[in-house]
């Protein structure tokens, strides 16, 4: 039990996938100039990445393992989160339209995303188990979540500051991730 | 000529991937800690980018419009993993390095624009020149940023020592909080000089 604590915790915190291991990057800047949306968008990557993870170890360990082509790992990899994405989003669409309004749009811009298609790659570079890999999943999606809704509430605060003209909009948002990177730099002794 | 150069040039400055795009930033800040990773990660997306450019260039007319992304993203994936099993046999110190993120160029956001903005609606030459251009404006771009961090946070260039042993390493630089800033930094800089080559331009009289 305290193992999967441990991978969670590291996972939100001290491995956080935005600020230490810089992916999810592209949706981190675009999305984060509006709290609510960093919120619905969160929550969309949360659930996608959990759901895909739980996909890509069941085509590795019982096809591609199988049948010797782990080489094609990528491939299969892209396609098949792709694909699911799609599917959620029409599922979505059709049965709860409440749901589709609130982060339906934030779907299909994680189809091809890093952040979707590093989770498992990494769950299967790192030889977790089934248990292990949903873990780390969940702990992703949620660092991510927090990363980006941290983000945009400072991006809010940003809007009422002067900033000097060339770094008006991206160049002070990559300074402002910089110092949020910085405080979750704080946390790397916690967990070896 | 001056049209090829023209499309060859723009990815350069004026449209630079990382610095005006803001696309595919999350190799740029993971892999610029030394030069070596940085500039084999940009040949990487450079050889990526021209030869995904030519592929959808000459197929433009048998793909059908609907299915058209996960034909570009199954034509991307392939070439990535091309890609991945060269650096795997010739170089694998350096595939160990880059790690995931090789992998993770298959969702390179500017590899899939170029392709739907450029090559899907454009003939082989300029494509090629498209991707080229672009690829060329992601490796400086990341050898600009890979050799300022290695030579503040670490002294060094490609391995040798360049500031001597009596200088203190800013290891913030190396570690991720010192990638962003310094990103940062350098949009602001690059719109600078956009702004001026704009004016040097219309000075000139010439059309932007």
């Amino acid at each position: 039990m305290n193992d999967y604590l441990l991978l969670f915790i590291g996972a939100v915190i001290v491995n956080n996938f935005v600020l230490t291991r810089f992916l999810g990057l592209c949706i981190f800047f675009g999305v984060s100039k509006n709290l609510k949306a960093s919120v619905g968008m969160g929550m969309a990557v949360t659930s996608v990445i959990f759901i895909s993870s739980i996909f890509a170890y069941g085509v590795y360990n019982f096809i591609l393992v199988p049948l010797h082509v782990t080489f094609l790992t990528t491939i299969v990899f892209v396609l098949l989160i792709a694909s699911f994405v799609q599917l959620l989003e029409m599922v979505i669409r059709r049965y709860l339209p409440a749901l589709y309004k609130m982060w339906g749009i934030y779907l299909l811009l994680i189809a091809t995303n890093c952040v979707v298609l590093a989770v498992p790659l990494i769950n299967i570079e790192s030889n977790f188990s089934f248990a292990k890999s949903l873990v780390n999943a969940l702990g992703s999606g949620v660092g991510f979540a927090v990363a980006i809704i941290l983000m945009a509430s400072l991006r809010e605060k940003l809007r009422l500051a002067e900033v000097p003209k060339p770094l008006e909009g991206l160049g002070i948002a990559f300074i402002v991730a910089g110092f949020l990177s910085l405080s979750f730099f704080g946390f790397s002794g916690m967990i070896k | 000529m001056f049209r090829l150069w023209k499309i060859f040039s723009k990815g350069l400055i004026m449209e630079n991937p990382i610095f005006v795009l803001a696309l595919s930033l999350c190799p740029a800040l993971a892999v610029t800690t030394t030069v070596i990773n940085a500039l084999t990660m940009g040949l990487s997306v450079l050889f990526v980018l021209s030869a995904n450019n030519v592929v959808v260039s000459l197929t433009r007319k048998l793909v059908n419009h609907k299915v058209r992304v996960p034909i570009y993203i199954t034509s991307i994936a392939t070439i990535v993993t091309l890609v991945q099993l060269l650096l795997q046999a010739y170089a694998p110190l350096l595939y160990k390095d880059l790690g995931i993120y090789l992998s993770l160029i298959v969702v390179f956001a500017i590899i899939l624009a170029r392709a739907e903005v450029f090559a899907s609606k454009n003939s082989v030459v300029p494509s090629f020149f498209d991707g080229f251009g672009m690829g060329c404006g992601f490796t400086l771009a990341m050898l600009i940023i890979g050799t300022i961090r290695e030579l503040v946070g670490n002294g060094t260039i490609l391995g040798y020592n360049i500031l001597g042993h009596a200088y203190q390493p800013a290891l913030i630089m190396i570690l991720p909080p010192g990638a962003f800033l310094l990103i940062g930094y350098l949009v602001g800089a690059s719109k600078l000089l956009n702004e001026y080559l704009e004016k040097r331009q219309k000075a000139r009289g010439e059309v932007v």
